[in-house]
């Protein structure tokens, strides 16, 4: 016995769709998300181009937070920019500070005493956990996970309490001066700071247990906003977004400074250069930022915590200002013309949390530097938005804007 | 790949022409504006420069000629080394330089910066537009001729100077709590309050 099949086509509301694309012209949609949508974290602008959900071009408009730091670099003495530099990258000032300082010391060539050398380190490792759980929080809530924003954000504020106990602010710190520290740490705090390693290392598991075997979380980021080797270099991005691509690329171990080499430490790269890559480069760049946060405090060396050779630069203890001539002399000095610096040029980058921050310090001599660049690593990392949001979802940008962890401040300075 | 002590020796026999720049750290050289795209790629291609780190630039000063300087950083993600170029612009007035997008993506934003900022055009640049201000502005911030308190701005509007009756924009500090004169020392230039009725030698009138 034989049967016939008849087909029978019932269009669903899909293919009638593809069909009426095909019959109307459908026009492009403008979309400007920002400058004051949450996933811009601060006040980046997007000009979208959509067609339907995808995106066909993509114009980041910066500026918003724009001050003119570099003009006001060049209207004030070396040790008074100090405060300028907590506002370029809000969310890690203690690396900030310690990269400015360094950038200036190279041009003065002033060699700094080994107890302020690991003090520096332990301050932007620090600064470098504080600054990447902000990051993945804000990331993971972006996304939808709520809950890791909780958790990072117990964390950050123990370490905020450190900051505060070591520099007298929680936020702007502006604990390096050129050729030292402000003061030196407090008696047991190092203790305290172990003591938060200890509590904050099982944050971290607890953390990569909620998200990198999530379901949801695998696929929001996986395979989303992929960068590729070559294009992470050229289009210069540094820090955890060109490890993430599998560059392994930091100048904490390629050009060692404040002593870095000492330390024992590991550099975590990415294979793919997605937004899931991203994200596990800085879970792991946490647990290696605690390692050597170890590693300094069991090392940490006994003497000054400023230079001897800094001391036409350094403002002299208040107590010796006030008892003796010499150093009253001094203190009037510096502060009213400014470090006296050599002329010259020198260009100092330090790998800090979003990348590596590079001052390009232009001095004709005196107190006051004849032109400051400050590039910034958000800005180099924000450029590469337009080619990686290409033809990626409206709601993929959120993912890519969490994972490629900028900020605003740095970016426009 | 090749040590940097030998690199140098054959980058320097290959452009023996070019002028070593004075420098605190890195190896610097000047290079005129008309080879400088063909020194960059040279030291991408031959020499594993392959990252581009920044683009910007010095104003040398008013009574300076050249007044402006473009300055190229490069860094060897596989030598771990940075090499400084500089390229003295020939116009004053209207600085052009060639542009190096076309060897890195990344010249793209630092070369608008560098336009917001100076006013040095980019030959060769796909969309020279202002970056950090707004596309209106009439300055260029950076310049040494522009002051730190910012210029005040004529309105472009006839309708809004004949409706309100003002006729210029004051510049970002005019009028706030604090101004910072120009001048050429540092006591001078130091922000001090506006209200310059009263002072050290005469007493602050009652209000």
């Amino acid at each position: 016995m034989s049967s016939e099949t008849t087909e029978i086509s019932i269009p669903d509301s899909a293919a009638r769709a593809v069909g009426a694309s095909q019959e109307f012209e459908t026009e492009k949609l403008e979309l400007s998300m920002g400058p004051s949508h949450p996933s811009t974290h601060g006040v980046l602008r997007l000009n979208l181009e959509l067609d339907g959900e995808i995106i066909k071009k993509c114009d980041p408009v910066l500026g918003y937070l724009h001050r003119g730091d570099e003009k006001i670099a060049e209207n004030m003495t070396y040790n008074q920019f100090v405060p300028y530099t907590d506002r370029l990258d809000y969310l890690a000032p203690l690396a900030n500070n310690v990269a400015y300082a360094i950038a200036v010391e190279r041009l003065a060539d002033i060699n700094i005493p080994e107890r302020c050398q690991a003090i520096r380190v332990l301050i932007s490792e620090l600064a470098r956990i504080s600054a990447h759980l902000l990051g993945l929080g804000a990331f993971a809530m972006d996304v939808g996970a709520m809950t890791v924003f909780l958790y990072t954000f117990t964390e950050r504020e123990k370490l905020y309490t450190l900051f505060e106990e070591l520099t007298g602010a929680r936020f702007t710190t502006s604990y390096t001066r050129i050729g030292g520290v402000a003061r030196d740490m407090p008696e047991g705090w190092t203790n305290r700071v172990l003591q938060f390693i200890e509590e904050f290392l099982p944050m971290v598991d607890e953390v990569d247990g909620l998200l990198t075997r999530n379901r949801i979380w695998v696929d929001r980021t996986e395979g989303v906003g992929v960068i590729s080797r070559e294009d992470a270099i050229a289009y210069g991005l540094t820090g955890p977004n060109l490890r993430g691509s599998g560059v392994e690329m930091d100048l904490r171990k390629d050009l060692p400074y404040s002593g870095y080499e000492q330390y024992d430490f590991d550099i975590p790269v990415g294979t793919k250069g997605d937004c899931y890559d991203r994200y596990l480069v800085r879970i792991e760049e946490m647990r290696q930022s605690a390692r050597i946060a170890r590693q300094v405090i069991e090392k940490m060396p006994s003497g000054a915590f400023y230079a001897e050779d800094a001391k036409k630069i350094f403002l002299p203890p208040k107590e010796k200002v006030l008892s003796s001539m010499e150093e009253l002399i001094q203190n009037f000095m510096i502060v009213t013309e400014g470090p006296q610096m050599p002329s010259g040029e020198v260009y100092f980058e330090a790998e800090n949390p979003k990348g590596t921050l590079g001052f390009y310090v232009v001095s004709k001599g005196g107190g006051v530097p004849y032109r400051l660049k400050i590039r910034a690593p958000s800005f180099c990392n924000l450029s590469i938005l337009p080619k990686v949001c290409l033809g990626s979802m409206v709601s993929d940008t959120t993912s890519i804007l969490g994972s490629l962890d900028f900020v605003m401040g740095e970016c426009d300075r | 790949m090749i040590p940097t002590d030998d690199f140098l020796t054959t980058f320097k026999e290959k452009f023996s022409h070019l002028d070593e720049r004075p420098s605190s750290d890195w190896p610097a050289f000047n290079a005129s504006p008309e080879e400088i795209v063909a020194i960059l790629e040279s030291l991408k291609k031959d020499y594993d420069y392959d990252m581009l780190v920044d683009v910007t630039a010095i104003d040398n000063g008013l009574e300076f000629s050249p007044r402006f300087t473009v300055v190229y950083h490069l860094y060897s993600t596989i030598r771990h080394h940075y090499i400084r170029l500089a390229s003295d612009l020939e116009d004053d007035e209207n600085p052009v330089a060639p542009s190096a997008t076309g060897l890195w993506p990344a010249a793209d934003w630092h070369e608008r910066e560098c336009f917001d900022m100076f006013g040095i055009r980019f030959d060769g640049h796909p969309d020279l537009r202002r970056i950090l201000m707004w596309d209106e502005y009439p300055h260029f911030p950076l310049r040494k001729d522009f002051p730190l308190a910012g210029f005040e701005n004529e309105l472009a509007d006839e309708e809004i100077v004949e409706a309100t009756g003002t006729k210029v924009k004051p510049a970002p500090m005019a009028g706030g709590p604090f101004v910072a004169p120009q001048g050429d020392f540092m006591t001078v230039r130091e922000p001090r309050a506006k209200d310059e009725s009263w002072n050290e030698r005469s007493e602050k009138p009652d209000s």
